[in-house]
């Protein structure tokens, strides 16, 4: 019943927003308001209509209705509440409902705001929302259905389908298989939501620029529109992949936060596209350059969102070899294929329109850092695509090899594995470079830098951040790569403070106001400007705690009795006691209790637990963690040989500076806060009365 | 004479049999955690995709991280070990293809691809830049084409921007 | 991508090259867009099918023996992919070993075992355990199951006298009856 309700309502949906599509596409062809209006009223009922069906869903889910098959899927008895709610996003078909839920709800937002002055765009950004809205649909409708139920064959297998076949009953089994258990942490229930926001706030600012190519109004005017629903759409996706790193240090027990698997790659290529975009419309909005790079970059953004929701691990789909394989590839490749052509077409037909008359004037303008800072992230996108794509790639050419032998030694066919050490090997230069230009980019203005001025500006901060690595390499480091990093971290704190700091004591001085009103006022009339500035200051403090644990980690592993102990560089781990028992929710635990020694002297006690979830038979590591600003000591228990009281081998690693990480990560969401805080004055500057109200709308 | 003889001999099979078991010993000192670690860690699970070998938890990679033991107690050296494995289980067990055939392009491409755009950006720039005082010089092209624009709303707009631009 | 402005003063010349990379770069990415669809186009394909030549191999087996093409030649052969670490492979274990020795004294039929990502030592117990006289061997590389583009294991394949693929089970079989059955039709007068 309700699982109809559920699935009545998605098609209704469907049908909702085709006819919005064809209102929309029509009112703004023959420019009537009504049917504009129509078409923007339609989109607005998608949201309680899909409100509806996701309901229907968390309805089936934590009433354990297991003859839904989405349900059997994700729940089990054994799970709490919270759980079974949040199993809404823990397998694919429940996250594309999720998602288009989530789609609806953005663009009937930006839907309720006021469009006098852009009157034209409405319907575009309709159409567009609304396109986008149905694609998901469709799949949820025909491809990757949530309701679909388990009916018993007369000849006693179990099949499935929305409605009843013939002959067959409806088989309702006991119990479920339960969330996978490695999605059971805190961190991974909220990092798919974060992540499908970010993702799907950014199909605003595409809509918005689809709807400038057709409208023709090219100029800067629908990246002001767009302005706060990039930063928003940043700071989400931002906001997902750093908890995905959480969890991954968290759960997946190597003491590690980033393993470039193809799914987390998936998420961060967008993003790189994404934050290219936020730099570079800042260009065309100041100097009104780079309007045709900035459509590519949007409509790339789109297209990678697109591909990175299909990547990610709540669907299932662990590497682009599995989701090449499944039913969604062509489909979902087939959209791509056609938004992305008809994009590039678009921009084609606006080419000239999108022109910029203004010209570069120096090397060292704020434009032409914008410009390399694009080349920089742009580059790392490429990179990182070629090392997703080679795999499966050199696989598929392998057919080449087959049909001309003689090319079958070079078109071997044969599967490879592009892992870290080829990421790493190549990703830390432009990311370098990425620093680098954060401490640059700020004492350069627009139009009129040269390497004069910026000399002249930079050279405090310079001699400061190298008196840093003097002060390093007296304390002991010698890895150059560390020094490097560290110099070019300690460069852009310098720079940022400086930059905070000049202008703050300008006005205290100007206007005689307290240091501190004046450092409050100032970040208020500037928002942007300040909010980027702390938003850099926070991925400088990440930078720090990821060339700590990058450099500097230890491990260590070994097979202790109870009572004895094991040493990693400062630290001594002393194994007290082990207890195994069964939970109430399905899982036997293993938990293991230490007690840790710094340079001798005792500083706490640490709980590695192994839990083995009996319904799906998988094992979980949960490390023991203490974590300081200094460094973290993680450890593991592991299971290489069976646990007990005489012989539990442990695994430990010893990770510097990783706390400021996660630190950095609250510091680039303050950031994204105060850049994206609306201003209390008005915008816009409006002309006085002479001027006939012609073109309101 | 005969006691000293038996005594003597004694001696010897004990001070032999502890040097045969010390050479025993010497030469099959278990590899530990951490050595097998090393090599584990820079291999990947032949059946699961992108999973290091140190961290894999199923049988099958219990079972290879054993044969790395057993390997480094026969003295087999870290290349050793990873060409058996890649003889035993195929390319993919590397972390980074191994430079032949087409793998080359998975080393040249990044490389290329962000030379080219280095050149894109020098070229774009050059055909750009327009040196600091002619820039007075000329009249500022953004404002003749659109002058002639009607709608009040586009002349709005264009104030707008110029008083943005600040 | 960067283009160079409207503006009076450039000289026509550099916009050919200009023009030219331009085009080269839509080419770039059609191209792209191209070989991601033959990519994926590659990859739906699954297992060999039936019908199909198979690929060509030469199985080196634990005792040594060489078991290639002439060997093959003529002959049913049915080809099985098994892992000692594998559990469901332990369900048609004794099923196959059964079927082979009702079907070798005709000596037209070749049952061989490929053990899959697995160690000697393993392999070798989990053969002795099952009491396996088919000719085992390890698949190499993993190459010949690549050639199938197998997706793990256990699976089988059977392979006619004509040397076309007739039969393929993803999955464990359930009876001695199913493996005679897929045999059976293949054996000829």
């Amino acid at each position: 019943m309700v699982a109809n309700l559920g699935y009545a309502t998605l098609i209704i949906t469907f049908l909702v927003s085709i006819y919005g599509v064809v209102a929309a596409y029509l009112g703004a062809r023959r420019n009537s308001h009504a049917l504009v209006d129509s078409a923007r009223n339609a989109m607005l009922l998608t949201f309680p209509l899909l409100t509806i069906s996701a309901l229907a869903i968390i309805y089936l889910l934590i009433n354990g209705h297991y003859e839904v098959q989405y349900v059997t899927e994700v729940t089990s008895n054994s799970m709490p509440l919270y759980l079974k709610i949040t199993a809404l996003w823990g397998g694919q078909a429940g996250s594309l409902l999720f998602w288009s839920w989530l789609m609806s709800a953005f663009a009937s937002a930006v839907t309720l705001r006021k469009w006098d002055r852009d009157r034209e765009f409405l319907p575009w950004v309709t159409l567009v929302s609304l396109v986008t809205l149905a694609f998901f649909l469709i799949l949820s409708i025909f491809v990757e259905n949530p309701f679909i139920s388990f009916w018993h064959t007369p000849t006693g297998s179990i099949t499935t389908a929305m409605f009843r076949p013939a002959g067959t009953s409806l088989f309702i089994p006991q119990d479920g298989n339960g969330l996978n258990p490695l999605l059971r942490h805190p961190g991974m229930i909220i990092h798919p939501p974060m992540l499908y926001l970010g993702f799907v706030a950014f199909v605003i600012p595409y809509a918005f620029a689809i709807a400038a190519l057709v409208t023709g109004r090219t100029d800067a005017r629908w990246i002001r529109l767009t302005r706060r629903w990039t930063i928003v759409a940043w700071v989400f996706l931002s906001l997902g992949l750093v908890l995905g790193m959480r969890w991954a240090y968290d759960v997946l027990g190597w003491g590690g936060y980033w393993g470039w698997d193809p799914v987390e790659n998936s998420a961060f290529m967008p993003w790189l596209i994404g934050t290219a975009f936020l730099h570079s419309v800042i260009v065309q909005e100041k100097r009104g350059m780079l309007k045709q790079w900035n459509m590519v970059l949007i409509i790339l953004t789109y297209d990678l969102v697109i591909f990175g929701t299909f990547l990610t691990r709540s669907g299932v789909l662990s590497s682009v070899h599995a989701f090449a394989q499944s039913a969604i590839g062509p489909l979902f490749f087939g959209f791509i294929g056609v938004t992305f052509i008809t994009s590039m077409i678009l921009v084609i037909y606006r080419w000239d329109d999108l022109k910029s008359d203004v010209e570069m004037t120096s090397w060292f303008s704020r434009e032409a850092l914008f410009l390399l800072n694009n080349l920089l992230f742009f580059g790392l996108f490429i990179v990182i695509f070629w090392g997703v794509i080679f795999p499966v790639l050199s696989e598929a050419l392998g057919i080449v090899g087959q049909k001309i032998p003689s090319l079958s030694s070079i078109f071997t066919g044969q599967k490879v594995t592009v892992g870290p050490q080829w990421y790493e090997g190549i990703v830390w230069l432009p990311f370098a470079g990425l620093l680098l230009l954060m401490g640059i980019a700020p004492l350069s203005s627009w139009q009129y830098s040269t390497a004069k001025t910026i000399g002249r500006a930079m050279w405090k901060p310079s001699l400061a951040s190298l008196l840093v690595v003097i002060g390093l390499v007296l304390v002991g480091f010698r890895s150059l790569p560390a020094l490097l990093g560290f110099w070019l971290c300690s460069f852009v704190i310098f720079v940022t403070f400086y930059e905070f700091w000049r202008a703050a004591w300008a006005r205290h001085h100007a206007r005689n106001e307290n240091l501190l009103l004046a450092f409050w006022f100032m970040i208020g009339k500037n928002r942007r400007r300040y909010g980027g500035y702390i938003i850099h200051l926070g991925m400088i403090l990440m930078a720090i705690g990821i060339l700590g644990i990058e450099l500097f980690q230890e491990q260590t592993q070994g097979t202790i009795p109870q009572g004895g102990q094991i040493e990693i560089g400062q630290y001594t781990v002393k194994f007290d006691s082990l207890s195994v028992f069964d939970t109430a929710d399905g899982r036997n635990v293993a938990r293991a209790v230490v007690s840790v020694y710094k340079d001798g002297r005792y500083i706490g006690e640490l709980h590695p637990r192994r839990d083995y979830y009996y319904e799906s038979q998988q094992p979980m590591t949960i490390a023991g963690v203490r974590s300081t600003p200094e460094d973290d000591l993680y450890v593991l228990l592991v299971d290489w040989q069976p646990l007990s009281t005489s012989a539990a081998t442990f695994k430990i690693y010893h990770n510097p500076l990783v706390w400021w990480l996660w630190f950095g990560s609250i510091v680039f969401i303050l950031g994204s806060v105060v850049a994206a805080w609306p201003s209390k004055e008005p915008e816009m500057v409006m002309v006085s009365k002479s001027i006939p109200e012609t073109s309101k709308a | 004479m005969r006691i000293k003889i038996i005594l003597l001999s004694y001696l010897l099979t004990l001070v032999m049999g502890v040097t045969v078991v010390e050479i025993v010993s010497a030469q099959q000192p278990t590899p530990s955690d951490d050595q097998v670690n090393e090599i584990a860690k820079q291999l990947y699970c032949p059946v699961c995709e992108n999973i290091p070998l140190d961290v894999c938890p199923t049988t099958a990679c219990a079972q290879w991280r054993e044969l790395i033991r057993q390997k480094l107690a026969d003295g087999w050296n870290e290349q050793q070990i990873k060409d058996y494995f890649v003889l035993q289980y195929g390319d993919r067990v590397l972390g980074t293809p191994p430079p032949e055939g087409i793998n080359w392009l998975v080393y040249l491409v990044p490389p290329i691809a962000i030379l080219a755009g280095v050149y894109i950006l020098f070229r774009a720039f050059r055909s750009w830049k327009r040196p600091i005082q002619s820039d007075n010089l000329q009249p500022n092209s953004s404002e003749a084409p659109q002058s002639t624009d009607p709608t009040q709303d586009e002349y709005i707009n264009r104030l707008e921007e110029e008083v943005r631009k600040r | 991508m960067n283009e160079i402005p409207s503006s009076p003063n450039e000289t026509p010349a550099p916009k050919a090259s200009i023009r030219w990379g331009r085009i080269l770069a839509w080419i770039a990415l059609f191209a792209l867009l191209v070989v991601v669809a033959l990519v994926l186009l590659q990859r739906q394909q699954g297992p060999v099918a039936v019908g199909q030549t198979v690929p060509a191999f030469t199985l080196t087996t634990f005792d040594g023996q060489q078991i290639g093409a002439e060997e093959m030649a003529g002959k049913v052969v049915l080809l099985n992919f098994w892992a000692s670490w594998c559990k469901p492979c332990e369900q048609e274990a004794a099923d196959l070993e059964s079927v082979w020795r009702y079907y070798q004294p005709r000596g037209d039929v070749l049952f061989l075992g490929l053990a899959w990502t697995d160690t000697e030592t393993a392999s070798l117990e989990y053969i002795e355990e099952f009491d396996i006289t088919y000719p085992n061997g390890p698949d190499l590389g993993t190459r010949i199951s690549q050639a199938y583009r197998t997706t793990g294991v256990p699976e089988t394949y059977i392979i006619d006298k004509n040397g076309l693929l007739s039969y393929v089970k993803l999955s464990p079989f359930t009876s001695q009856a199913e493996i005679k059955a897929a045999i059976d039709p293949l054996l000829g007068p």
